[in-house]
């Protein structure tokens, strides 16, 4: 059996409900790189407005999918407006004056296709999954809502309601969803990876049509967008009907970089979340850098060997060995724009202690820094680094999303064809480096959720009625 | 904020403005209808097993992935969750391998070794690079043939699946959904989770797992599919070598008792401290293999399946802002399975989202849908279809089911068709043969003092 990773819900906020194999796609992602004998390369463009579009001619099935990638997340907001450019997402589907509210959705279904968003702390992205004959539609709606967006203030007001029903499902209503949430409040005081993609309440009701326009005149222009295309295309004859499309659309000022950085980790944070819950969870987040760092392949590395496969450091000794976890895992994802976590977490099993839990994780930490990891433990996770790579191929929608996702952080995907190698230069010795580097309790936040009962309704409990026939 | 429902107004081609691009020409005609050149190989071996074959070189990948016909309706009634923890014990140990070998030997190629029970089936896969591909077939083939249920890894996992049971009672969702399958499955198989309850799971005995094993998991009760980078011999050898001496079983009874239908509304409400209710409603369903198949599976679109076209989705979101997520489904198993509507919405919005789900039940029974509501959905089910197999392992996991279902290859040219046939008269009458406004489940998981459930 393989841990539950619900978890990784958190991470990505959409505009429905999306399968969920392909949000762990998303923040698994083990970075791919290419290896020359499989696949077609992205072929890149850029457009005389600064767009940039990525291309990758995919025969295998007569599919495609079709991404716009925006440089803007919760990591561009101002402190009483977090959850805006999740709250812009929703408003992006209510319509421009050429297809009024409802068209979009409604035009790629009847073409076969499918469409959805997401947003996280660094990127906002629309995609359209459809037949290939089909792509010129979902560029016309993209480059059309990429200036035409219509706000309006009784769209706002439903929709706001359905994003705090959202924050309801995800966080209110979900013990590990609202662990998540304080633990990165916790151990980023002034950076905005401090507050929730979602928004809080209170920001959500403050939100006005101004905060949406002037967040969308901002973010949403060609310069601050990547277009990536990937399945049965020939970018030979796609390119023209881009160009023609997202040309037109004229240059937008250069987004203002963030300044509000985070100064360093002075000392262990650590806090409690008590609610009703019915098992205790356990989370550390280690500040590391991202892929701007050398470190980062090491660190990546690193996640393998504790997390990846039941084999894995964390499931052995946690779920199989000591039995004190239903589900254990860590992990890093280097393709962040500003650095992140390195984080780990244990669903407690029922009767066990998580101080207990805690300890386990911390002697796990303590070994690698002790000792390096073995040979053998190096290869495996290198092998699983290449193989998920192909593996990912076998997707145009995983990706598309990888190729996104690189540009967007500002790593640029030409970075992923350097992973490779980077990946497999990495030692043993490296290894225990970062660990002992980066996993210090000076440098974590540790969080713990503790059950507690839950609050004695004021109704006669679980009744089972039988309504009239 | 618009309370009347809005007329369509998704451009039909005349209504488009004038686009910079000629593609007007696929939106003016009738929607792609795409059929699917899907034509794999079959044979069955001599012992038994069912082998399907399609070859795909575009990656050096390969999926092996064997379907068992057996599943959590096959559990003894007193012993819900033993097929799921006979598939959660394969992958824990074989008579040459430990679990962790198992785990070792997989982990290091970076492949994947999966098992899994659900009702009707379990499956059992391996997902390998080509070069790996003798490897998957050795490891899958040794948990299917030779798994060794050791005591310890018994307890182990019976212990684990409980703990993650009172887990999922932090998921408002599963508690809602066992609650329901209860009731609309009352004195069915169905009626209880894969995985049993933890009344069922204590009482399944290292005997209960292994007689259950010797029983149902045999060569002729195997559909091994393979699908990737690999040749119809390789493949033909391969299964000989692997999978040849498994000894012929024999036939055994199949539980294919029906459940009997919700025969009055039924209620259940549970408490739990949330801002949110979670609200399921529905009744029966039918079976995969059931003729109507199709006009139900367009009813259901137009009703809530279709995301943002559907008619639940576009009244309690998009108009009344009362959910995230709504949904209609169909679960259309060996045996009628269920239909039901699930959403959550904020504590004080219980009762008017109720009104609402019935209100669109109700009103695709008693009007038929428009034109544009049947194309639309007509459209998109004949255009999507080649999404649902656009992975390797999809295209796997599909193909097993056609055959397991007994759908025929044809399936993969023909679904467009048989879709393209549904008329408006169809959804109607289908609207009122599977959905029933009065006689229904109803599971709401919430705050209920706060909720004052009327229905």
């Amino acid at each position: 059996m393989q841990c539950a990773r619900r978890l990784i819900m958190t991470w990505l906020y959409s505009r429905h409900i999306m399968q969920i194999s392909w949000l762990i796609a998303a923040s698994s992602f083990v970075f791919a790189f290419t290896s020359p004998a499989v696949a077609t390369e992205p072929l890149e463009f850029i457009l005389s407005n600064g767009m940039k579009v990525l291309l990758v001619e995919v025969p295998k099935a007569p599919v495609a999918t079709v991404q716009v990638w925006y440089k803007v997340g919760s990591r561009n907001e101002v402190m009483g407006r977090a959850g805006l450019s999740h709250m812009l997402e929703h408003m992006m589907f209510k319509g421009t004056a050429k297809y009024p509210k409802g068209t979009f959705s409604r035009l790629i279904r009847k073409n076969g296709g499918m469409d959805n968003a997401f947003t996280s702390q660094d990127f906002t992205a629309y995609f359209e999954n459809l037949a290939a004959d089909r792509v010129e539609l979902a560029l016309e709606l993209e480059a059309d809502r990429m200036q035409g967006l219509v706000l309006d203030m009784s769209e706002l007001t439903t929709e706001r309601e359905v994003v705090k029903e959202e924050r309801r499902l995800r966080t209110e209503d979900d013990p590990q969803g609202a662990l998540v949430e304080a633990l990165f409040a916790q151990a980023y005081l002034s950076h905005p990876y401090h507050w929730p993609v979602i928004g809080w309440f209170g920001d959500l009701d403050a939100m006005t049509l101004d905060d949406l326009q002037r967040h969308y005149d901002t973010y949403y222009s060609p310069n601050n967008a990547t277009l990536v295309v990937v399945g049965d295309i020939k970018a030979d004859s796609l390119l023209p009907t881009i160009k023609q499309l997202f040309e037109p659309i004229p240059r937008g000022p250069e987004p203002k970089p963030i300044a509000t950085m985070e100064s360093e980790q002075k000392g262990e944070r650590r806090f409690l979340l008590k609610r009703d819950a019915q098992v205790p969870f356990v989370m550390m987040g280690y500040r590391v850098p991202n892929f701007t760092s050398e470190d980062s392949y090491a660190l990546d590395i690193l996640d393998s060997i504790l997390s990846h496969g039941k084999s894995s450091r964390l499931y052995q000794n946690l779920v199989y060995e000591q039995k004190s976890s239903l589900a254990v895992g860590a992990e890093y994802s280097l393709l962040q724009t500003d650095p992140g976590l390195f984080y780990f977490y244990a669903l407690v099993s029922p009767g066990q202690k998580p101080e207990v839990v805690e300890e386990a994780l911390h002697r796990e930490i303590k070994r690698l820094q002790a000792d390096p990891p073995t040979e053998q433990e190096l290869q495996r996770a290198k092998n699983q680094v290449e193989a998920t790579h192909v593996f990912e191929q076998d997707s145009n929608f995983r990706r598309a999303m990888l190729l996104g996702q690189a540009e967007s952080v500002g790593a640029g995907w030409q970075k992923i064809d350097q992973f490779v190698e980077r990946i497999r230069a990495v030692t043993t010795k490296d290894i225990q480096r970062v660990a002992r580097q980066y996993l210090t309790e000076d440098n974590r936040t540790v969080g713990t959720l503790i059950p507690v009962p839950p609050k004695q309704p004021e109704a006669p409990s679980t009744a089972a009625q039988q309504g009239r026939p | 904020m618009p309370t009347a429902r809005r007329l369509p107004i998704a451009p039909r081609p005349q209504a488009l403005p004038t686009l910079v691009i000629g593609f007007c020409a696929f939106l003016l005609a009738s929607g792609p209808s795409v059929a699917a050149e899907i034509a794999p190989t079959k044979f069955v071996t001599a012992n038994g097993i069912t082998v399907l074959v399609l070859e795909q070189h575009f990656l050096p990948i390969v999926e092996i992935h064997a379907l068992i016909k057996t599943g959590s309706a096959q559990d003894p009634p007193d012993k819900a969750g033993l097929a799921n923890l006979v598939a959660s014990l394969l992958d824990e140990g074989t008579t040459t391998r430990t679990s962790k070998q198992q785990a070792e030997q997989i982990d290091f190629v970076g492949g994947a070794l999966e098992a899994k029970a659900s009702e009707d089936f379990t499956t059992a896969s391996a997902r390998v690079l080509k070069k790996d591909i003798d490897l998957g077939f050795t490891l899958l083939a040794d948990m299917l043939q030779h798994p060794a249920f050791y005591k310890q890894e018994f307890e182990r996992i019976r212990t684990q699946l409980l703990g993650e049971m009172a887990s999922d009672n932090d998921d408002p969702g599963h508690i809602a959904m066992k609650a329901f399958n209860q009731l609309v499955f009352h004195g069915h198989p169905y009626r209880w989770p894969v995985n049993g309850t933890e009344e069922t799971l204590n009482k399944i005995t290292l005997a209960d797992v292994q007689a259950f094993y010797g029983r149902e998991y045999s060569p002729s009760q195997v559909i091994l599919t393979i699908v990737g980078d690999i040749t119809l011999e390789q493949a033909t050898a391969l299964v000989q070598t692997h999978l040849g001496t498994w000894k012929k079983g024999t036939a055994t009874a199949r539980n294919t008792k029906k459940p009997s239908p919700v025969e009055r509304r039924t209620v259940q409400l549970i408490e739990k401290d949330l801002t949110q209710s979670t609200i399921v409603l529905g009744h029966g369903g039918l079976p995969r293999t059931h003729p109507d198949f199709y006009s139900v599976t367009v009813m259901n679109y137009i009703l809530g399946a279709g995301g943002f076209s559907s008619r639940l989705m576009d009244s309690i979101r998009d108009k009344q802002g009362l959910a995230y997520g709504i949904m209609s489904h169909f679960d259309a198993r060996l045996m009628p399975g269920s239909f039901w509507v699930n959403l959550q919405t904020k504590t004080e919005t219980t009762n008017q989202a109720i009104t609402g789900v019935l209100s669109e039940i109700k009103s695709i029974r008693d009007a038929p849908v428009s034109d544009q509501e049947l194309a639309e959905a007509k459209s998109f089910l004949m255009g999507s279809f080649p999404l649902r197999f656009d992975s390797t392992a999809k295209l796997a996991q599909v193909l097993a089911q056609v055959e397991f279902y007994g759908l025929g290859f044809e399936y993969f040219s023909e679904y467009p068709k048989w879709i393209d046939r549904v008329t408006k008269e169809d959804v109607q009458r289908v609207a009122k043969q599977y959905l029933d406004p009065k006689r229904y489940a109803l599971v709401v998981v919430g705050n209920l003092a706060k909720a004052k459930v009327k229905h």
